[in-house]
């Protein structure tokens, strides 16, 4: 639990928010435009809800706008490939 | 193809007492099977409305033959009420949570709403609703008095195994079904139940379903006398009291007789559905055997699941002990005549092999490659015999099929359990071999994690062309060398074909033409290379020119072998240990062949070989190296024994001057400490500051021992030569048994357990000193004292429960781990999908490659390139 949360505690640590995707750990998230989408979903020959998920209330996805039904293109720093490229489908 | 199909929904519940006798064909009233004709009796047990088994019948029901008709239930009417095993705790909980006047769950209204509310959220999202549940009965029970009637409760004792004792009066199964029926349907979804497809009285039966004869088929014995199966007994026992039951009570029998008659009923009833309750005597057979009842068919590891279903037999396999053959080549099985003629693979006679086939048959099923038995095409199966053979031979046509026994060079599956990667089923060809045991190359025996000490190993003749294909394409062994876990070889020496190759190549021994004649007699080489050199005018060879004849031309190749000392600046060419290994043109030019080289999970040459020609290549290597091998260990000579693990007396002073200061240092630490001079280190205790720098001392004591030992001990001590060369051992395991076996510890602590303050009697409370702790100053070699020995032991069984508790873990977690992906694929496109076509990854592995065809993406390569590059231009 935050420390916010417990007011009845004398000291009150006040947590500044940030974008958790400034945090290193956090993999880049890319919105991608409809078109961009049916792209994907052409060069994989598979259908929307065949693609990983990712839930609308996930704080990336929330930072960076996504709507149920949009593609969130995610790129992962990876040992063996430099880079991963993964889609998700933003479902809620 | 079928299309699989999907399941939409299932639903558990509890069969109704109307669902019973809707699905019945039959009341059964006679504990009668069959009449003294042989025919079964009319609403006996053996009804032919139940099904048939018979052949030659048609089912009463469904009009099927036997095979086609899946069987009917029918169903007994009993004259009381009985509890059903499976439910008695449920039955006691709920008896617990609703009143015993109103039959309404005891908790308030706004409770049950709440809890209704959490139980149907849980439901919504698929998860459990144990915990809740639970919590609802315990909180009824609470309870003293009902919330809507007032009435007061009383306790409910459960005796095992069935018995429900109310203030001192026991329960019946009829009082019990009583207060359940009164319950109202909306209590009953507190309980966690729908009470559409699960009321609670319907856990106390009374209707009795007798299960079809097909899964209860009586066998006619030789004598012509019908055996009966365990259920149809107990179902017999359970007619019988039933009637016996309701003759007493309408000749209005004593209520004693009555009880007694119902316990009975109860009884039957139980042991029908399971007869390893405990409290219930196992319901046995005449000769005192228990019956294997309904649960009993399901439970276990030869039930229906695990017994049936996940497992079954499977023809045309054979299972026996292994033991080693270096002789075969490693892709071979050796099969022990007695497999060989059972086993067969099928033959179809054709225009072209009518001979060939015709004379498998002519030798009958006595003579080796032989034949057992003959498919005419019309699917008659002709048993072939000594007798018959000529007869048979002479009306084979086309179309007929053979099944010739195994023989020389057939394709097998061979498998040793656990198979926990795919290396565990190879397929191999036959060697038909005399003894009984399989026999196969130990070269073979990591991706196998096998050994000889008794192992058994399963093998498997495919019986199909598409089958064999599969198995030579995809399953022979040399297309296994690399693993797929780490992209290196798992097949490759181990133990003495390490230590040979080792022997072998290492220095430049002179080897005389007579002793290079004894290496290379296994071989076919027609000549010899230059000699090395002439002494006393006799030429002379050395053990690298011999294994360089095993070589492939052209393998271009430098590493640091196993035994390389880790110099703090590697010579490399100019190494003065030979560890070393250069590779040119398929000369071993310098440098020891040993583990790195030619080992299991190592083996840089094999390694190279697959990559640079072929996985048969790399077989054919492996097959000379083995050989090789052997007879460089033989013309070695090689042994260890007990006097390997002598060092000389000065050795063993030093190592009891570097013990003896250890202790003292030791007992340094321990009076700074008690003086309190001692610093802590940063982030412990003094206490840990203590134990860390007095377990450094002694481990520093210990390797300091072997370090000494070691010196004494050189290459020319067999001991060595194995740790050395990754044959076997290392030189920790020759520190122990000749220098010291050093601290022992429990959760990688110095021992403290034992008595008060103290490890054992014979040292004082509060001792911290070396030999309290478990420090075993003495060598395997010299033998422990008695508390040294005590120490070890504890130590010792650490690591055997240690063992014995990883296995189990870990076989679990990769059960888990297989069901979770067993249907996951890599596609062509390069993702990985499961069966409905979800992507789980978009490039397998995150880079798309394949470890066991990948090379190491290494400079070292680049330099190895250009090299072989610029000899061809040079040559050209």
């Amino acid at each position: 639990m935050s420390p916010s949360a417990a007011p009845s505690k004398k000291k009150v640590v006040l947590v500044t928010k940030f974008a958790v995707r400034d945090h290193e750990m956090v993999p880049d998230h890319v919105l991608l435009t409809p078109e961009e989408g049916v792209e994907v979903l052409k060069a994989f020959n598979i259908v929307a809800p065949q693609l990983p998920k990712i839930h609308i209330n996930d704080p990336a996805a929330k930072e960076i706008g996504a709507k149920v039904g949009d593609i969130i293109k995610i790129v992962r720093k990876s040992t063996t490939a430099k880079h991963s490229v993964f889609y998700r489908l933003v479902i809620d | 193809m079928t299309v699989p199909k999907r399941i939409g929904k299932i639903r558990f519940g509890l069969i109704s007492p109307q669902e019973f006798r809707k699905m019945s064909v039959v009341k059964i009233i006679t504990a009668d099977t069959y009449d003294d004709d042989g025919f079964p009796i009319e609403m006996g047990l053996m009804d032919p409305r139940l099904g048939v088994i018979d052949p030659g019948l048609r089912c009463r029901s469904c009009g099927g033959r036997p095979g086609e008709c899946p069987g009917h239930f029918g169903h007994i009417d009993l004259i009381a009420p009985v509890i059903h095993v499976g439910f008695a705790k449920l039955i006691r909980k709920i008896l617990r949570a609703v009143c015993r006047d109103c039959s309404r769950l005891m908790l308030k209204e706004n409770e049950k709403n709440m809890y209704l509310e959490q139980i149907q959220t849980l439901e919504r999202l698929g998860q459990m609703t144990d915990d809740t549940v639970n919590k609802v009965f315990s909180e009824a029970r609470k309870n003293k008095t009902c919330p809507y009637c007032g009435a007061p409760q009383q306790e409910i004792k459960f005796e095992r195994p069935l018995s429900y004792i109310e203030a001192g009066h026991k329960l019946t199964a009829s009082d019990i079904r009583d207060r359940f029926e009164k319950a109202p349907d909306d209590d009953i979804q507190v309980m966690g139940m729908n009470p559409a497809t699960a009321r609670p009285e319907w856990m106390i039966l009374t209707v009795l379903p007798v299960p079809p004869v097909t899964m209860r088929p009586s066998i006619t014995l030789e004598s012509g006398q019908r055996s009966e199966d365990d259920l149809t007994h107990k179902l017999v026992d359970i007619i019988r009291i039933n009637q016996r039951f309701q003759e007493n009570r309408e000749a209005g029998a004593p209520q004693l007789i009555i009880e007694d008659l119902w316990e009975l009923l109860q009884y039957h009833v139980t042991t029908f559905l399971d007869n390893t309750v405990s409290g219930v005597p196992p319901a046995r057979h005449r000769s005192g055997r228990p019956l294997k009842t309904l649960s009993q068919r399901l439970k276990g590891k030869e039930g229906r699941f695990r017994g049936s279903l996940s497992g079954k037999r499977v023809n045309f396999s054979a299972r026996t002990v292994i033991s080693p053959d270096p002789n075969l080549s490693i892709g071979q099985v050796g099969v022990p005549m007695d497999i060989a003629m059972e086993l067969s693979v099928p033959m179809i006679a054709n225009t072209r092999n009518m001979e060939i086939v015709k004379t498998f048959v002519r030798r009958g099923p006595d003579r080796h490659p032989g034949v057992n038995y003959v498919t005419r095409p019309d699917q008659r199966r002709v048993k072939v015999t000594d007798k018959n053979c000529e007869e048979v031979a002479e009306q084979i046509d086309i179309g007929w099929k053979i099944d010739r026994q195994l023989a020389d060079g057939d394709i097998v599956l061979f498998n040793r359990q656990p198979s926990l990667h795919r290396m565990s089923i190879m397929s191999h060809r036959v060697k038909v071999m005399p003894y009984k045991t399989f026999r196969l190359n130990p070269a073979v025996c990591p991706p196998y994690n096998a050994d000889f000490d008794g192992d058994e190993m399963n093998m498997h003749v495919p019986q199909t062309e598409e089958a064999r294909a599969e198995a030579e394409i995809l399953m022979r062994v040399q297309e296994n060398i690399l693993s797929p876990r780490f992209g290196g070889p798992i097949i490759g020496g181990i133990h003495d074909y390490v230590t040979g190759s080792f022997l072998l190549t290492h220095l430049r021994k002179p080897i005389d033409r007579r002793g290079v004649m004894e290496l290379v007699k296994k071989f076919e080489f027609s000549e010899l290379p230059e000699p090395e050199g002439v002494v006393d005018g006799k030429p002379y060879w050395t053990g690298k020119q011999i294994f360089s004849l095993i070589l492939p031309r052209g393998l271009d190749l430098s590493f640091k072998a196993d035994f390389c000392y880790n110099c703090d600046v590697c010579k490399g060419e100019d190494c003065e240990n030979d560890a070393y290994v250069v590779i040119e043109d398929g000369q071993l030019i310098m440098g020891t062949i040993d583990a790195e080289a030619v080992g299991a999970f190592k083996g840089k040459i094999t390694d190279r070989i697959i990559k640079e020609y072929s996985p048969s290549v790399a077989s054919e290597f492996l097959d000379r190296m083995t050989l090789l091998a052997l007879r460089g260990i033989m013309y070695a000579g090689f042994s260890f024994g007990i006097d390997d693990e002598d060092i000389p007396a000065a050795a063993a002073e030093q190592i009891d001057d570097t013990t003896r200061t250890a202790r003292e240092k030791s007992q340094q630490l321990i009076e700074a400490y008690n003086a309190g001079e001692l610093e802590s280190l940063p982030g412990r205790t003094l206490d840990e500051t203590l134990e860390m720098r007095i377990m450094q001392t002694l481990g520093k004591a210990r390797d300091t021992a072997g370090k000494i030992a070691g010196q004494y001990l050189g290459l020319d001590n067999s001991g060595v030569v194995m740790a050395v060369s990754g044959a076997r051992g290392s030189m920790l395991n020759l520190t122990q048994m000749a220098a010291c076996v050093g601290q022992q510890s429990v959760r990688g602590e110095r021992i403290m357990r034992g008595y008060a303050g103290r490890t054992l009697p014979h040292f004082r409370r509060g001792d911290l000193g070396a030999e309290a702790h478990g420090f075993v100053e003495s060598s395997y070699k010299d033998g422990l004292n008695p508390t040294e020995f005590f120490f070890h032991a504890i130590g010792g069984r650490e690591g055997l429960v240690d063992t014995a508790i990883r296995t189990s873990q870990s076989g679990y977690l990769q059960r888990r781990l297989v069901n979770a992906l067993q249907d996951l694929e890599v596609k062509y496109d390069g993702t990985v999908k499961e069966t409905r076509g979800m992507i789980v990854q978009f490039q397998y592995g995150e880079d798309g490659v394949d470890a066991s065809r990948r090379d190491y993406a290494s400079t070292d390569n680049v330099k190895r390139i250009i090299k072989s590059v610029l000899k061809k231009k040079e040559s050209a």
